[in-house]
């Protein structure tokens, strides 16, 4: 396996992203599952759908768009889509969460479109919608090493406004917080983390990278940098083994890194059992 | 303007729609008071907190803090907020108790710093004046309605407040545990010198924890030092709570009102 990395370029990038995404897509989880967002990942992920289905009848259709990488298509999809989302939160204000199913039918539906205008898709498209251990290239890396480093650059000099914003939102208003800001930098950065993420673990399971480790670590974890700590830890492990596993058995990686977190949870449930008795959270 | 005011409210009135809930309200907290606002539910003792804390604009009227009219009012580090907790909090937020104390100190510290030495010192002795410092690591799901109240008063005095505003501190504290939260109240009142305006629907308990009362059902009925509350005839106060006076003041025999 090692020696292999050393060889492939490929699954140099695929690793390395696999690191990458590892570390910010828990990250961010944490601070999406404790604000109770969790499905916003899951309507944002439909979005990028769309974004590069377009991107790939765009490059079909129209010569000019050759060579294009669908990344930034869905990146623009993304952030598009996690605007209006905001936009619809405000407009339902009593009922929030209706703006996630309109979100994620309509990123399906249009790129439901884009793919059936452009007669189907070759392979490619399999490999959007549940990863892949081929697929990243070196402009892929880059751009998600580029959002990583941005990512975690903004969380840890915003840390402590995003603390006070997830446990109480009322207080961080009425402590005279620019909470309406800090929200929207938020909801761009889990934009492109999804989007960044899609290449290694698809579209479809995209989301479950932000939530399961996020999962697993509440239910033992002590205080929130904990927490975060343990997400990471647990995120990294599903990601590095999913695409192990992946690779030998010729697997899609989406799935075996979903399973792997799976697993990972079913595990934290039983230790804090074992440990705490059936004490509620 | 009145230079020893903290807040000084003039002839606000507030309105959700059609409904008016705050009407004509004039109202002015001396430096180091304790004020309870009591009032019946939907008198507009919330409006009128989250008036105070701009959380809501002032359709009419005006309010000064500390001086400042509220638009331009920027030093929100000096006021201290306590919400009603069951609002406001996801009990199973993964979070410490002192990483929740911590919180507190966001906006005083300002964008792009970090926690430091002193400030974990800081958290520590709100801790102590709370009396909750040996739970400091504990997550804050685990400690009770009244522990966990404590740990919000720590939170809201770590930025050191000159005005702590609580919204019903009360609610889901047991009825055991309510006197030494009052007491504590009061002590952070007088040996600290911090000026305490507290909403509360509990009129019965207040009026003898409190320097000053305001009695608000829409209109402001009395507003006052709490001993002229006491001697009140209750002509004042069915006026504010209608028939429900009888039904309070049965309710809880601490003696604070007395018919």
């Amino acid at each position: 396996m090692i020696d292999a990395i050393f060889r492939y370029e490929f699954l140099q990038n695929a690793f390395m992203t696999g690191i990458l995404i590892g570390i910010i897509a828990p990250l961010l989880g944490v601070f999406i599952v404790v604000r109770r967002l969790s499905l916003i990942a899951d309507a944002l992920s439909h979005v990028t759908l769309a974004g590069i289905a377009a991107s790939l009848l765009l490059e079909k259709r129209l010569m000019m768009f050759n060579g294009l990488n669908p990344l930034y298509m869905g990146m623009a999809f993304s952030v598009g889509g996690s605007l209006f989302i905001e936009k619809l939160r405000a407009v339902y204000k009593h009922y929030q969460e209706l703006a996630i199913p309109i979100i994620l039918s309509g990123g399906i539906g249009l790129g439901v479109i884009f793919i059936s205008l452009a007669d189907g898709f070759n392979t490619d498209l399999f490999s959007y919608l549940f990863g892949s251990v081929t697929a990243v290239s070196r402009t892929d890396l880059w751009t998600i090493l580029i959002i990583s480093v941005s990512v975690i650059a903004v969380i840890i000099l915003l840390y402590k406004e995003l603390f006070l914003l997830s446990f109480d939102e009322e207080y961080a208003k009425a402590s005279g917080l620019a909470s309406k800001s800090i929200h929207f930098i938020f909801i761009i950065m889990v934009a492109l983390v999804i989007a960044a993420s899609m290449r290694v673990v698809g579209i479809l399971l995209v989301s479950s990278l932000m939530t399961l480790p996020v999962a697993a670590s509440i239910r033992i974890a002590n205080g929130f940098k904990q927490t975060i700590f343990l997400s990471l830890l647990f995120g990294e492990t599903a990601v590095l083994g999913g695409l192990t596993v992946a690779y030998y058995l010729n697997l899609a990686p989406g799935g075996t890194i979903v399973m792997i977190s799976v697993a990972i949870l079913v595990g934290a449930i039983l230790y804090r059992k074992s440990n705490y008795g059936k004490k509620a959270m | 303007m009145n230079s020893g005011s903290v807040i000084e409210i003039k002839e606000l009135s507030y309105g959700y729609e059609k409904e008016t809930v705050l009407e004509d309200i004039n109202l002015s907290v001396p430096e180091k008071a304790f004020l309870g606002v009591v009032g019946p539910n939907g008198s507009g003792k919330s409006t009128l907190m989250k008036l105070i804390l701009g959380l809501l604009k002032p359709q009419q009227g005006e309010i000064y803090l500390f001086g400042k009219e509220i638009r331009r009012f920027k030093e929100w580090e000096k006021i201290g907020y306590v919400s009603q907790k069951a609002n406001s909090f996801n009990s199973g937020f993964p979070a410490t108790v002192f990483e929740v104390v911590a919180s507190g100190l966001t906006k005083k510290l300002g964008l792009f710093q970090f926690f430091k030495k002193k400030d974990k010192v800081k958290v520590m002795k709100a801790l102590e004046s709370v009396g909750m410092a040996n739970l400091s690591s504990k997550n804050i799901g685990e400690l009770s309605g009244g522990q966990q109240q404590r740990v919000f008063i720590a939170r809201a005095l770590v930025s050191d407040p000159e005005l702590l505003i609580l919204d019903e501190p009360t609610v889901g504290v047991d009825a055991q545990n309510v006197n030494s939260f009052y007491q504590m109240l009061g002590e952070l009142n007088k040996n600290r010198g911090i000026t305490l305006l507290m909403v509360t629907h509990d009129i019965g308990t207040i009026s003898d924890k409190v320097t000053h009362i305001a009695c608000l059902n829409r209109n402001l009925h009395f507003h006052g030092p709490a001993k002229e509350f006491e001697q009140l005839s209750e002509g004042g106060l069915s006026e504010a709570y209608g028939h429900d006076i009888h039904l309070l003041a049965h309710h809880h025999d601490h003696g604070g009102v007395k018919r």
